[in-house]
């Protein structure tokens, strides 16, 4: 399966941004290496503004720039993007709906080697409570190009998750890409898997196990957090055994929060029973690998699968 | 009489009535950031009626930029605003209500004439290096205007935008710090002991200047001088009396954030009338 990387995306899809809208620009706190906003920056460095291990202030002056007609690009890891400079983001940015679009990378468990302090499992459920921000969490780096496009398109401001590694491709680029809308990856009638980011793969992959077992998954991508596609999760759950959610942040005011929320609020027969996987309450820790990491947290097709046989028996 | 006397006689009689406006806003039992609107008043005064270019339409691309991030004190530019004919002055009497215009702290969304919302402390002049950089980029020569308080430089974010602007070398942003000594619930002094701003922020590559913030002569030319000012932002440290025009409030912690009483209000409304006549002499 081919490899790409949601940060390279992003970034080159920042630097076409720039090519065709001139009001784009860029603003980054000494990671832009990391976070690929440097590609920007070596094409349009009048319009890159690189203001130092400072992440409160980059916020801010992403406020003062996009006050002035511009659409800002702050990329940072989503730990400081999202945590360090949440009041920042809150007061400056989205209490008055501002053009500025952020980019948290390194999210989730994706950076396994820095460990906590590193690794965002509370930026979901932060983002999301945010009135009026809308919260992307791609499955691929195709998807991620999508919505960095997207977003400079959605007036107001938007957060963009991307993970650190190179992932496998999921979608095709031809496929139209609907933001507020969940992706039907595999259909099946048994249970649902709801899966947002690279969890979308491992939920595919569990199906494929499943299969041999006689167990039909079906695996929804929700690739937008908010505004959240209520109808199409719904529908989705009606006639299911019952749901599954996973992500790569806490369960506790994340996705999971997120499709109960939905779920309960609609009518009967779409409130399925859910068990939601991910970080239950818990911050993550250093390994040597990534993969190593997500199964530390139970985060891997076999426990996907497992916990889908759970339901059936339940 | 000389034009420039008269612009300064013009700018006392502005300032006695943006305090006016100020007391309209805070009525007996009313409370409202009484000290620090006052003490800024002057400033204020100085900004829209005589250096900042506005225009009839608030949004005007052209105009000039004034935010402050000592947000409490937004009654002070509310009282500029009203003047400038933005809203309807009957607004004043419903400030911070549910169907004012005019909110507790600065909204963009709810009054003309407001740039940005502040209010959380310590933003504002990183949302002004924005703007700053976002007009340079753009060839405007319209100018962007920070007022911060004192108090107000304990957030570490003021500091990283200082430096910022310093390294990106903004001359068409002004910084102004109403330093009137008093905040929330004691003096600066005495909770986080902040010296010298002059030096530091020349430290940060600041040009700097230092007047009396009541004094609109020295008001008036610290701004030209900024305006003048080629290759770094200026800071102007302006000396002030917390609750300034209103005897009983000033220098005093107490009308940081308070209501006035029957009594002292009709001594701030003698005290405006007062300062109003002086002006006009």
């Amino acid at each position: 399966m081919k490899l790409m990387n949601m940060r390279r995306a992003y970034g080159d899809t920042l630097v076409a941004l720039g090519g065709s809208n001139p009001g784009v620009v860029a603003l980054e706190a000494d990671l832009g290496r990391s976070t690929m906003s440097m590609f920007f920056g070596e094409k349009y460095p009048e319009r890159y503004f690189q203001l130092g291990i400072a992440e409160a202030n980059m916020m801010s002056v992403a406020a003062g720039l996009a006050l002035t007609g511009h659409t800002a690009f702050v990329s940072t890891f989503a730990v400081f993007a999202t945590g360090r400079a949440y009041d920042q983001l809150r007061s400056s940015v989205v209490i008055p709906r501002l053009n500025v679009k952020v980019c948290g990378s390194s999210a989730g468990l994706s950076d396994f080697g820095d460990g906590k302090t590193h690794q965002s499992v509370d930026d979901i459920a932060l983002m999301r409570v945010l009135p009026g921000m809308t919260v992307f969490s791609p499955a691929d780096a195709v998807e991620a190009a999508h919505m960095t496009r997207a977003m400079a398109d959605i007036p107001g401001p938007c957060y963009l998750r991307l993970n650190r590694n190179d992932l496998p491709v999921l979608t095709r680029e031809d496929e139209p890409f609907t933001p507020g809308k969940v992706r039907l990856m595999r259909d099946g009638h048994d249970v649902v898997v709801y899966a947002t980011g690279y969890m979308v793969y491992l939920a595919l992959e569990a199906a494929k196990l499943l299969e041999a077992q006689g167990l039909s998954l079906k695996v929804v991508n929700v690739h937008t957090i908010k505004p959240l596609d209520g109808e199409g999760i719904r529908a989705h759950a009606r006639g299911m055994k019952g749901a599954l959610t996973v992500e790569e942040a806490s369960v506790i005011g994340g996705l999971g929060s997120a499709v109960c929320e939905v779920l309960m609020s609609g009518p009967a027969d779409s409130r399925v029973r859910v068990t939601r996987l991910g970080m239950q309450d818990v911050f993550g820790t250093s390994a040597a690998d990534y993969h190593e990491l997500l199964a530390a947290y139970d985060l891997t097709a076999d426990h996907i699968a497992a916990q889908a046989l759970r339901v059936m028996d339940a | 009489m000389n034009t420039h006397d008269k612009d300064l006689r013009d700018l006392r009689l502005m300032a006695a009535r943006l305090r006016r406006n100020i007391l309209l806003m805070v009525p007996p039992g009313k409370v409202g950031h009484l000290g620090g609107s006052s003490s800024v008043a002057d400033i204020t005064a100085a900004l829209y009626f005589h250096h900042m270019k506005v225009f009839p339409d608030p949004r005007d691309p052209r105009r000039d930029r004034c935010v402050f991030s000592k947000g409490h004190a937004v009654l002070a530019q509310y009282a500029a605003l009203g003047e400038l004919g933005y809203f309807d002055k009957a607004e004043f009497a419903r400030v911070k209500t549910l169907k004012g215009v005019l909110q507790g702290h600065p909204d963009m969304d709810y009054t003309p004439g407001i740039e940005a919302v502040t209010g959380s402390l310590g933003q504002g002049l990183s949302i002004c290096l924005g703007m700053a950089l976002g007009l340079r980029l753009d060839g405007s020569p319209a100018r962007v205007y920070c007022v911060l308080g004192d108090g107000e430089l304990a957030e570490g974010q003021v500091w990283e935008a200082v430096m910022a602007a310093g390294a990106f070398g903004v001359d068409n942003l002004c910084a102004i710090i109403d330093q009137n000594g008093l905040q929330a619930t004691d003096s600066c002094e005495a909770i986080l002991p902040n010296p010298d701003q002059a030096t530091k922020w020349a430290a940060f590559g600041w040009h700097t200047l230092e007047i009396d913030g009541h004094d609109l002569h020295q008001v008036v030319e610290a701004l030209e001088t900024a305006r003048a000012t080629r290759g770094r932002p200026t800071v102007i440290v302006a000396n002030t009396v917390k609750g300034k025009g209103f005897p009983f409030a000033e220098g005093r912690v107490a009308f940081h954030n308070a209501a006035l009483n029957e009594e002292q209000y009709q001594q701030a409304l003698a005290a405006v009338e007062q300062m109003m006549q002086e002006a006009a002499q």
